[in-house]
């Protein structure tokens, strides 16, 4: 991002123009989360004041909703499996990825490019065409209600992550490879003591890419984990609504719906770098 | 002597060559090794189930008696079944509207933060944000936005003397309410836009001013067409993202698409046929139909690219 700053985006602007840019910027910005600042102040109401017409704007916070909210659900269990499910997928990710990268970026075999190509192209697969046998199969194996189908495929790679990995790889000089193989080092050696803590910043793009996606995934878990004990967090959002538990108190709802949201927005906040940068290399490498 | 030594040479280039093959055939083979958990993820998980969805299209299938070859019955279905083309259509309005809707708050938000503008990664991150909420929480969070009586939009609406509609389960606003909300998510697409931004040369733009052109003129006529390209990445995968949307009208509808399935979007439908009626046959169907229009469109997109998109040698 550095970058940006350098090229003064492109057009010298005077004093005014900065004022209306942000001027505009900043109105834009209040409308775009306001819906997440209307649901934070639902969730520090009372029931009463949730339905009051007109709306309180200014009141006392009850910031007991939240811990009663806890106290509604078991809501330790589903977090307890949402980290399953994402630290399989994000370990699983990291690694298949980089390892298939480097034969990508560094080691030469006939037909490598054609299997390549084919991987890329699967990035335009819709997950829809696939959807139905591989549920049948996993059904098959007897592996519905576990874990296993959302975090298995994750150590067989994807296709965008790969890409990541390959592009940083191709940027590391030759030299530190050769060095090492003089020293007598094998392949598997080069890539895992020399290669993968060198990426160091692509892992940590893909970590909170996969993070994001896979505590955000909500098809996959609704389909494979039946069980009401093996629900993931944005399962059991889903059913909160109509929970006799929770049901139509608002600020419940609300308080539920912040606790689920913040781990990708707390995640996203802190590794905002790496979020940038990877999505900048998606739209500027096609 | 002479003749020996030549020998040896010849000799030691031969094993030479010959080790150099070797060492290619081991490099080729560790190739393989690396490569293996790509090539079985694709052929497991992409290829595989890709063939065996073609192959189920074709029979009636119910997980409880096995598959029977039924021909093209299921693809006969497709264009009689009234709910299906009713999920097309209003999946069609909704990809209409969100995607280029995205692009055009993308491009505009982009171009505005082009700039050495105080607060820069501040304005960046809060327009991204909503992107990281995940589908169930954003359609939490919209639900109670929307909420007849006690929702902020009807609240807003009442300021100004107007009865706002009940948003979730009037047939003419449902769709609108998904299409306002998938809009919400221009954050990627922003990412992108900014990104490509950053690569237009400046002097471009000093040459246009030296010319006297305007600022707005400055950007329809250079940051436009210098962004074709990336605007050409943004819409495939938009169009292919469009496609795809489940947990929005799932949670926000209970899973039933309603207001007379005015919200079912094709996804929704193929939950519906395949979890709920566990036809798999006819769902695989379904899924090639969304896949086959998935390729129409961006296949088109293709083929419009030399109209639109801007090379360095078409300006010239």
């Amino acid at each position: 991002m550095a970058k940006a700053d350098e090229r003064g985006g492109g057009m010298p602007l005077s004093r005014t123009e900065i004022l209306v840019r942000v001027g505009l910027l900043s109105l834009g910005c209040f409308l775009v989360l306001m819906p997440v600042a209307w649901t934070i102040l639902t969730s520090l109401k009372t029931a009463q004041q949730t339905l009051a017409v007109p709306p309180v704007w200014i009141f006392p916070p009850q910031w007991s909703n939240y811990p009663e909210v806890l106290q509604l659900v078991p809501f330790q269990n589903y977090a307890l499996n949402t980290a399953i499910v994402v630290s399989g997928v994000v370990i699983g990710t990291l690694l298949s990825c980089s390892f298939s990268a480097y034969g990508f970026a560094r080691l030469r075999a006939p037909g490598r490019n054609v299997i390549f190509g084919v991987l890329m192209a699967t990035m335009m697969l819709p997950s829809t065409v696939t959807l139905v046998p591989t549920y049948i199969a996993f059904n098959k194996i007897g592996w519905l209600n576990t874990f296993l189908p959302l975090i298995i495929p994750a150590f067989f790679g994807s296709a965008f992550f790969i890409f990541m990995f390959r592009q940083f790889y191709l940027s590391i000089p030759k030299e530190l490879e050769e060095a090492a193989r003089i020293d007598g080092a094998g392949y598997f050696r080069i890539w895992w003591s020399i290669f993968l803590p060198l990426s160091m910043p692509v892992i940590a793009t893909v970590t909170v890419f996969t993070f994001v996606g896979t505590y955000n995934d909500f098809f996959g878990p609704l389909i494979y984990l039946t069980d009401e004990s093996k629900w993931t967090i944005s399962v059991a959002l889903s059913t909160f609504g109509g929970s006799p538990r929770i049901g139509p108190q608002l600020h419940m709802l609300t308080a539920a719906t912040m606790i689920a949201a913040a781990p990708s927005i707390i995640v996203f906040l802190l590794a905002q770098r790496y979020y940038v940068n990877g999505i900048s290399v998606a739209g500027v490498n096609k | 002597m002479a003749t020996t030594s030549t020998t040896a040479v010849a000799r030691t280039t031969r094993q030479g060559r010959r080790k150099l093959s070797g060492l290619r055939r081991r490099e080729a083979l560790w190739c393989y090794v690396f490569m293996a958990p790509a090539v079985l993820g694709v052929l497991v998980f992409a290829i595989g189930p890709m063939i065996a969805s073609l192959w189920l299209s074709f029979t009636s299938y119910d997980m409880l008696s096995s598959p029977e070859f039924i021909g093209l019955k299921n693809y006969t279905k497709l264009f009689a079944d009234k709910l299906f083309l009713k999920s097309l259509s209003v999946t069609m309005l909704y990809a209409v509207v969100v995607v280029p809707g995205t692009m055009l708050m993308g491009l505009v938000v982009a171009i505005l933060l082009n700039a050495k503008i105080p607060a820069m990664g501040f304005f960046r991150s809060a327009y991204y944000l909503p992107s990281v909420i995940g589908g169930v929480a954003v359609a939490r969070v919209w639900a109670m936005l929307y909420n007849t009586d006690h929702g902020l939009f009807n609240i807003i609406l009442g300021w100004f003397g107007i009865d706002g509609p009940a948003w979730l389960s009037d047939e003419r606003w449902a769709l609108w309410s998904l299409i306002f909300m998938g809009i919400w998510g221009f954050g990627g697409t922003m990412l992108i836009y900014l990104a490509g931004l950053q690569g237009i040369p400046k002097e471009l733009y000093e040459a246009a001013s030296v010319d006297g052109a305007s600022k707005f003129r400055q950007q329809i006529h250079i940051t436009v067409p210098m962004l074709s390209n990336v605007t050409f990445f943004n819409l495939v995968m938009g169009i292919i993202g469009a496609l795809q949307v489940f947990a929005e009208p799932f949670v926000l509808t209970n899973g039933t698409g309603n207001p007379n399935n005015s919200t079912l979007l094709l996804p929704l439908y193929l939950y519906r046929v395949a979890f709920s009626y566990l036809e798999m046959g006819y769902a695989s169907a379904i899924a090639w139909a969304v896949f086959a229009i998935t390729l129409v469109l961006t296949a088109l997109v293709f083929r419009s690219l030399p109209l639109w998109v801007h090379t360095e040698a078409g300006e010239d």
